[in-house]
């Protein structure tokens, strides 16, 4: 076989698969977006009317608000819930510790979220959940986590931050671990307190760190979809309701082809923005040592 | 007391996070009319294993298992394979376009899986795979972010090996299969480990391409079991949860270096 032979044979599943079911999707998916189609009757050409739904039409609208409230706040906790264990996991302690707290704080990221969200459910059912059990201990009544509109959406939060903290977590473990250890000497000795230690030296050092895990936070929240589905299928009303899930229920819910694809490539652009949005800040606020 | 300070929260973080899980594995072990027990234990009394046959009795366990793991395991190894093929290329070769391919394939990783769900259903309804386990396959096998791994590997090889095998006579596919192939095994098998993590895992894809409950895998057989039943069988639910993190689990266990390395991998573009 010759070396052009082998150069082509070897790229030919990677090139082929790619092409048909990433390429062309994408093609397709950008001239759907301008049509009316439902399968089964011819599409017809609507211009951009597809676009302009995700503004007039208020489930949509209702669904792009909460997948951004959601993202702002779960991506908040979750890094800085991530960055303060990490913090203290890379703190001296023994190996053997430092080792056991990373494989348990990891550990709900190989979970399926459906599985979780299922457990979620129970743990905060209304009448029998655990949850409002610990919360009758202390003189709580029992708190309608999944049937109220703000309930819902917390515990929705809380339960993809539980699954995914671990993620930013690790990613900076591995930025604290490349902070030298001299930095925090030379701290010490100028009498820094741990905590003006965080301020000045870690956060400003762990900051290319913070940059990559927060692009990526926010990418993976924005397409949020299995827990909302799992626990509250959306509801109550709208309240959970989310982009993706409103991708899913106009396609192969109402038979909306097109319009699953406009908001398809709206959330792409979102996505592309804040990517190009956050490189940008970063050179005003990260710190490359 | 700064140190106890820490262990406390450390202790505190790893035991939220450890006891959803906890408890699910004990509720499963609980005698059914005791799932919803509210006198606060959380330990069962007695290990009670009816929850486990009852799941196999009001599901095909048997066949969300082996749907599982045929669809993540062919997955896998599709992945392990076009990806360390492809990046071995891209590592190794130097042809016309490379540049703009490779660009090409690292820029479909900006576009999520949901924007090119609709056409992907629609290519394999043409393709007439529409609610079979090859529908949930076929589109997973290409990575690109496998073969920017495996790209990356190959390039922490050693030219030198290559080049004097070449100049010893050795095909350009001998060269590949019985020297540079061999040695990729560990970053293929951050490949796989990922594939299997995420696909094991997935629920979006098998509920849009898969119709028939005998084409389900575990996540969606778990989740339509839990649809069709009240709160009645709480047991039964968990005990089926239970049963699809085991190997995940395994994984965790046997191959959680390999995981890490993989998850933040991506990390460090």
């Amino acid at each position: 076989m010759s070396r052009k032979t082998l150069i082509w044979l070897f790229l030919a599943p990677t090139l082929i698969g790619l092409g048909l079911f990433t390429f062309l999707p994408i093609v397709a998916s950008v001239l759907l977006a301008f049509f009316r189609w439902d399968i089964i009757t011819p599409p017809e050409f609507v211009g951009f009317d597809n676009f302009a739904e995700v503004v007039t039409d208020p489930t949509i609208r209702v669904s792009f608000l909460n997948t951004i409230g959601f993202v702002v706040v779960a991506v908040t906790l979750q890094l800085a819930v991530a960055l303060a264990l990490a913090v203290l996991v890379n703190a001296k302690l023994p190996n053997l510790i430092k080792s056991f707290f990373r494989s348990v704080l990891f550990f709900p990221l190989i979970l399926s979220a459906a599985s979780v969200s299922i457990i979620m459910s129970y743990l905060f059912n209304e009448n029998f959940g655990v949850v409002n059990q610990l919360l009758n201990l202390v003189g709580v009544g029992n708190v309608p986590w999944l049937t109220s509109t703000h309930g819902a959406m917390v515990v929705v939060v809380l339960v993809y931050v539980w699954q995914n903290f671990g993620f930013s977590f690790l990613l900076f473990l591995g930025g604290l671990a490349s902070i030298p250890n001299e930095v925090y000497e030379a701290g010490q000795v100028d009498g820094a307190s741990s905590w003006q230690q965080f301020w000045k030296i870690t956060l400003p050092l762990v900051s290319p760190t913070t940059l990559v895990a927060s692009v990526m936070a926010i990418i993976s929240a924005l397409q949020i979809f299995d827990q909302p589905y799992v626990l509250t299928r959306g509801g109550p009303g709208d309240s959970t309701r989310t982009a993706v899930m409103v991708i899913y229920e106009s396609a192969f819910k109402q038979l909306e082809f097109g319009k699953a694809s406009a908001i398809g490539i709206i959330l792409t652009i979102v996505i592309m923005l804040v990517t190009a949005v956050q490189f940008r800040l970063s050179r005003r606020y990260v710190f490359y040592g | 007391m700064k140190k106890i300070a820490t262990y406390v929260i450390l202790i505190l973080a790893a035991f939220a996070t450890l006891a959803p899980v906890v408890w699910t594995v004990f509720a499963s072990l609980r005698p059914p009319t005791e799932s919803l027990s509210t006198d606060g234990s959380v330990i069962p009394s007695s290990l009670d294993f009816t929850s486990y046959s009852a799941v196999f009795e009001k599901v095909d366990m048997w066949l969300l298992i082996l749907n599982s793991v045929l669809v993540t395991a062919l997955i896998a190894i599709g992945q392990m394979i076009s990806a360390a093929l492809g990046g071995y290329v891209f590592a190794r070769f130097e042809f016309k376009g490379k540049n703009m391919i490779f660009a090409l394939i690292l820029a479909t990783m900006m576009v999520p899986m949901q924007v090119t769900i609709v056409p992907v259903f629609m290519l394999i309804r043409g393709m007439n795979l529409a609610d079979t386990l090859l529908a949930l396959i076929l589109p997973a096998i290409p990575t690109a972010f496998g073969t920017f791994l495996m790209r990356q590997y190959f390039l922490g090889l050693p030219k030198e090996i290559g080049e004097a095998s070449e100049i010893d006579g050795a095909s350009p596919w001998r060269t590949f299969s019985s020297i540079y192939a061999p040695l990729a095994m560990p970053g293929m098998a951050i490949v796989g480990i990922l594939a299997f993590n995420f696909h094991w895992n997935e629920f979006f894809r098998p509920l849009i391409l898969t119709i028939s409950e005998h084409n389900f895998t575990l996540p969606l057989g778990l989740v339509s079991l839990q649809g069709n039943m009240g709160s009645g069988s709480v047991a039964t639910v968990l005990a089926g949860v239970v049963i699809s993190m085991i190997p995940a689990f395994l994984v965790f266990v046997f191959g959680q270096r390999t995981l890490r390395e993989g998850l933040t991998a991506g990390s460090h573009r």
